[in-house]
């Protein structure tokens, strides 16, 4: 009835207990309070079944930010468990719990964090930077969404019921296989990584589509923000890279169900497969999440520097060129697998290539600096401490691509910090500058910049502090991945980490105050004009803030890069159209939510060999996906009507603003 | 505005860590304070490597940190100009010198690659020392074939003396690394890789399994112990006394259950190829048939350079794809890690 | 006519422009999903070549293949392209009885073409040839297999465009709709060729 699934399942050990208990406390009380406010229907009605961009971004980046708490309480259990495990002492968890927490650790991060945090910024403002309504696909949108929910919420079960992975992030062949590992937790690992995969394989041909086909007229290539043509290559290398992950997962499922070959070392299986195929994915996937992010600094400091960005058709080549390499260094994770040495120092020349066309765009950044008229906001902060914390990350990462330096620090403490500092600097402070810089635009009002300026310390202080000694450890000849430590020469660094972790933590509670504040002092702040900084640039600023349904009741017609701008200098950006059309917009439907939840069953199900709730649940997914295809009604139309009402109002308010700013002169 | 104040402390504290890290004693960062030639090669490339990139990184500081102070919105003298957005000198010059750069670096990497490669044997006057190195759950066993011995999670080694390992796995990937003499390299089962190393002067060094494999992991340290010459004869006649020998039973007792740090063992003699007994169930299901490991012993000593690395995924198709190594005379092929996939049944 | 008429004209005309605009979104997104599967065969197929000599002792594909078997099979998977591509002229003239005849002459043939292969999958089994036994035999399967479910998965989208056919007749969407599965199914049948050559052919040289 219940497959593997027994009552000894459920996890014994005290610390996961006292978490899991306050994670169910936690959802009953939010459970409790839906019922208690009769918000079920608002919640199901206006989010969970949402089709529209913006608020499926907004689900995205929360998802994301609970996510991030998760992982960085995996990450100060590392640190802490390190910092105390030395010689006799054995710190506070035994080797197989400190596994699962560095498999748990990078999972979370890249998948539940980084993915759908830039899934979400995409979501939040790709539309609106290019003047469509939405995406192309709205339900796919949801359905992506509720994908990426349900890996990490079975991410979540494992905590409770069974155990997670200690196989890595990366997964570990032929470890991973049934012989070495016959529990559940590779499965939830496997499962919960397949289906977010498979939501961003489909998010990602949504957003290709989007890009190239849903542009305002007069939008070229060549004059969309940079944001959007970064996130367009990521999701190039989304659909390109991911259908790698999905198909060599299918081949361990193969391998862990039905006793397969792929990558077993007996009955001519080959383990050496599975390193090509995940970082054929893997090291794309880490250009899917810095990208997106790149294109965030470059909005920022073009925006924070009131100057068009420097460089803009170099910078356009050198994402394109970056874009093209990243998928040509795959095998610089494996140098040390006894490769012909050509074979190394072709994989090391391309990686190396790649410091060029990232090397030009720091330029490219400090250059719209020059000559400009700086205002540090918060995104701004984050932006400058990317500039100078990412260049040793890259700096690292050349000395990684040569092989026989690479032999020497491969798999070290050196490896960890290295990639810490290109996706700490490179992708968060991104996803954090573009959460700052567009928090306005997607909630109405503005957050308060002192925390949010505390909040930026707090990790780049506790960032230097957590992974410099890493480095150094790395030469000392440390391993990732150690439960426990054997040389005391090590321990003063892990001290040292230690506090930068806590440090780290201060940042993220910043983080957690400046949002309280923000909300309780919300009528302060509001954004009346939609330009909530005053300095926008690109068509995004041109709607409400948040946007009305449709984003523009009228579609602008694009005349040249950072069009905005051009609409405030010719003074029609606030200027009301005479006439307003009826418009098609997609409506919210349920499908998307009942395939989520099926699939967290399926996924389950599957864990713990269940089988016929797994198929259950399985025909449930392809009835649900046959009756979108019988569904032809999709949309509803908003009368023109209504779209003068919402705008009269909107510009009302506008006048309203300027006019108090013309008194207040 | 941004204060200045906190970013000057910021600088200043990441470079106090900094020194305090290269102050606290440089032996410490073993990979600095190389004993073989190997490592000492490898720290040096890391070093030039660093410098080369500083040429770019550090103007990269000075302009983010000028950048912002002379173009912050509150300076009163501020030369605002919204319209220099392009500029083809510039353009050059930030294309040109990474390129420039990348070209050396690459160049470097190139020469030092193969010179480097871990798989060719070290030019000295005494011939290589032969190590079989065979990764278990969690323990490593070292056999010296040529002498008859082995030990378990204890290397000795002679000073002075180049040393040739065979790598393979019991188990699962593993990556055998004695940071102090040079590079590592992966253990994986049914293969055989290479690595070939020199301790210069006697001492004793830290050796490690550098790739997780499983919940002992964190154990699989051991003691890489140089001596010299004459100890090291001293050594071996004394680890012929030994009244343990490692024969098959014990072999299957020691790789079979799951153990962490395994006592530290001297064997008197060992299983006849034992090491290729270990690799040859998993090579014959990779397609091949009737192995006799006496057929790869003969190949144990050729080094020949040609294809003895695989180029995984698509391993080496070149010359022997229809060479069947139990007929013929395969000098000049090494077993190594995929020659498993010119094994071919020729039926 | 009067101003509002007139409004009322330009708005509908607005609004049929925007759909259409919106069905040819709709194939463009199935041509980059179709890419995206494309990548995950050439995974397969690469894999198939890395395994495919391993077969640990056990049968050999020149043992396991039956040409002739697996060419009748692939015969049936290119006529029902061939009745697709008819039932596609069909719906152009707007004759709702021969579109559905074509298409379900379609699925007897993809049905035809999946129990072949299932009986293949069956007969190698039962000679004790499972896909556990060898590297070869692992790749084989899940690279066959992964098609069949493509397939089956095309049976049951082509089962609700017949209804849907039958029940709306050519309506905008049906139609884009039909469209999408067509190219759908072509895909199908290139990746099949690639299988029957790289695979049973080149396995029997």
């Amino acid at each position: 009835m219940f497959g593997k699934l027994t009552t000894g399942d459920i996890v014994q050990d005290p610390l996961t207990l006292i978490v899991v208990i306050g994670m169910i406390g936690g959802a009953i009380a939010v459970v409790a309070g839906l019922t208690y406010f009769k918000k079920w229907g608002y919640l199901w009605r206006e989010w969970l079944t949402s089709v529209d961009h913006k608020k499926i971004g907004i689900m995205y980046i929360v998802f994301s930010l609970v996510m991030l708490l998760r992982g960085f309480a995996d990450g100060i259990m590392m640190r802490t468990q390190q910092a105390m495990a030395i010689g006799e002492s054995q710190g506070f968890m035994d080797a197989h719990h400190f596994d699962q927490i560095f498999s748990a650790h990078g999972t979370i991060m890249i998948i539940f964090v980084a993915m759908p945090f830039l899934f979400g910024l995409m979501n939040l403002v790709i539309p609106q930077q290019i003047g469509a309504r939405d995406v192309a696909f709205p339900l796919l949108n949801n359905i992506s969404l509720w994908l990426t929910t349900a890996g990490g919420a079975l991410m979540m079960i494992s905590l409770a019921l069974g155990e997670f992975s200690n196989t890595g992030w990366t997964g570990l062949a032929p470890l991973f296989g049934l012989e070495y590992n016959p529990y559940v937790g590779v499965d939830y690992w496997m499962w919960s990584f397949q289906l977010a995969g498979i939501g961003s394989t489909l998010g990602g041909v949504n957003f290709i589509v989007t890009i190239l086909k849903m542009r305002a007229p007069g939008m070229k290539l060549m004059k969309m923000p940079i944001f959007t043509w970064t996130s367009f290559t990521a999701n190039v290398l989304v659909v390109l890279t991911f259908p790698v992950i999905t198909i060599a997962l299918l081949m361990l499922t193969m391998d862990r169900y039905l006793g397969m070959h792929f990558f077993t070392n007996d009955l001519g299986g080959n383990m050496m497969q599975w390193n090509n195929l995940f970082w054929m994915w893997g090291h794309p996937e880490v250009y899917i999440v810095v990208l997106p992010s790149f294109g965030v600094f470059s909005e920022v400091v073009a925006a924070f520097s009131k100057k068009r960005i420097f460089g803009y058709t170099s910078l356009v080549y050198a994402t394109g060129v970056i874009m093209f390499l990243s998928a040509l260094v795959w095998l610089h994770h494996f140098y040390t697998m006894a490769n012909n040495p050509s074979v190394n120092v072709f994989f090391s020349i391309t990686t190396m290539a790649i410091a060029i066309p990232t090397g030009v765009k720091i330029f490219n950044w400090l250059f719209t600096m020059y000559k400009g008229k700086i205002s540090f906001a918060t995104p701004m902060y984050w932006t400058m401490g990317f500039l100078v914390l990412f260049v040793l990350g890259g700096m690292t990462g050349v000395l990684l691509s040569i092989p026989p330096a690479d032999f020497m620090v491969h798999n070290s403490a050196f490896l960890v910090a290295h990639f810490h500092n290109t996706l700490i600097p490179g992708a968060l402070f991104g996803y954090l500058a573009g959460f700052s810089y567009w928090f306005p635009k997607a909630m109405g009002f503005r957050l308060n910049e002192k925390w949010g300026k505390l909040s930026f310390w707090g990790w780049a202080v506790g960032f230097v502090l957590a992974f410099m000694p890493l480095y150094a450890t790395g030469f000392m000849g440390m391993p990732r991945r150690l439960a426990h430590l054997n040389n005391p020469d090590w321990t003063p660094y892990m001290y040292i980490a230690l506090v930068g972790a806590c440090i780290i933590g201060l940042g993220i509670f910043a983080m957690l105050v400046q949002l309280f504040l923000s909300v309780k002092d919300r009528k302060k702040n509001m954004d009346v004009t939609g330009d909530s900084w005053g300095y926008g640039r690109t068509l995004e600023w041109h709607t409400s803030s948040p946007p009305a349904d449709y984003n523009f009741a009228i579609i602008p017609t694009v005349k040249e890069i950072d069009d905005f701008n051009r609409m405030k200098e010719e003074g029609i950006a606030f200027k009301q159209p005479e006439k307003y059309f009826p418009i098609v917009m997609p409506k919210n439907r349920p499908h998307g939510a009942i395939i989520g939840v099926l699939t967290i069953v399926f996924g389950f199900a599957m864990v713990w060999h269940i089988w016929w709730l797994a198929i259950v649940s399985f025909v449930g997914i392809i009835g649900t996906v046959v009756a979108i295809g019988f569904d032809d009604d999709s949309e509803y139309v908003i009368p023109a009507e209504e779209v003068k009402r919402i705008e009269d109002e909107r510009f009302a308010k506008i006048r309203e603003a300027m006019a108090q700013k013309t008194n207040n002169e | 505005m941004l204060k200045k104040s906190s970013l000057i402390s910021l600088v200043r504290g990441v470079g106090l860590i900094a020194l305090t890290f290269f102050l606290s004693g440089c032996e410490k960062f073993i990979v600095f304070n190389s004993k073989g030639p190997i490592g000492q090669k490898e720290a040096q490339l890391i070093i030039i490597a660093f410098v080369l990139m500083l040429i770019v990184v550090i103007p990269v500081f000075i302009m983010v940190f000028l950048f912002a102070w002379k173009y912050r919105a509150s300076n009163k003298e501020l030369d605002y100009k919204p319209e220099w957005v392009d500029s083809k000198k510039v353009e050059m010059v930030v294309w040109s010198i990474p390129i420039a750069i990348i070209l050396v670096l690459g160049t470097l990497s190139w020469i030092y690659t193969h010179k480097l490669d871990p798989y060719k044997p070290l030019k000295h006057d005494l011939p290589a020392l032969q190590v079989q190195v065979i990764s278990t759950d969690w323990n490593w066993i070292f056999i010296y074939p040529e002498e008859n011995i082995a030990t378990i999670n204890e290397l000795i080694i002679q000073a002075d003396r180049p040393v040739s390992f065979k790598l393979t796995s019991s188990t699962v990937m593993t990556s055998m690394f004695i940071p102090q003499l040079g590079h590592q390299m992966y253990a994986m089962a049914g293969m055989q890789t290479q690595l070939n190393l020199l301790a210069e002067e006697p001492g004793i060094y830290q050796g490690l399994n550098i790739e997780y494999s499983g919940t002992g992991y964190h154990t699989m340290h051991f003691k890489a112990i140089a001596k010299t010459a004459d100890e090291f004869n001293a050594w071996l006649a004394e680890a012929k006394q030994s009244p343990d020998v490692l024969n098959r039973a014990k072999y299957d007792e020691i790789s079979g259950q799951r153990i962490m740090n395994y006592p530290i063992t001297t064997y008197s003699s060992v299983e006849p190829n034992l090491f290729l007994d270990v690799m040859a169930p998993y090579m014959e299901w990779m397609g091949h048939v009737g192995v006799h490991p006496e057929d790869y012993l003969e190949s144990q000593g050729h080094s020949g350079h040609g294809h003895h690395h695989h180029a995984a995924p698509d391993m080496n198709h070149d010359s022997h794809s229809d060479h069947d190594m139990t007929h013929e005379d395969h000098s000049g092929h090494d077993m190594h890690t995929m020659d498993t996939d010119t094994l071919n049944i020729n039926k | 006519m009067n101003t509002t008429d007139i409004n009322k004209i330009e708005e509908l005309e607005a609004l049929r422009v925007e759909r259409q605009h919106h069905a040819e979104i709709n194939t463009f997104g199935l041509w980059i999903y179709l890419m995206s599967d494309l990548i995950m065969f050439s995974i397969l197929f690469a894999t198939f070549v890395v395994l495919g000599k391993n077969v640990a002792g056990g049968a050999t594909p020149q043992e396991l293949f039956h040409l002739p078997f697996i060419f009748t099979e692939t015969m049936f998977l290119l006529l029902s392209s061939v009745t697709f591509g008819l039932s596609m002229v069909a719906m152009n003239n707007q004759n709702k009885k021969a579109v559905l005849i074509g298409l379900i002459a379609t699925g007897l043939f993809g049905l035809g073409f999946l129990v072949m292969e299932l009986y293949e999958f069956y007969e190698l089994a039962a000679s004790g040839n499972t896909p556990d036994k060898s590297g070869f035999l692992t790749a084989f399967f899940t690279l066959v297999g992964t098609h069949g479910a493509h397939v089956f998965f095309g049976l049951i989208w082509l089962i609700s465009m017949i209804i849907q056919v039958a029940k709306k007749g050519f309506s905008d969407k049906v139609r884009s709709r039909l469209v999408r599965l067509s190219i759908f199914w072509h895909f199908l049948d290139v990746v099949w060729v690639g299988v029957f050559t790289f695979v049973y052919l080149m396995s029997m040289i």
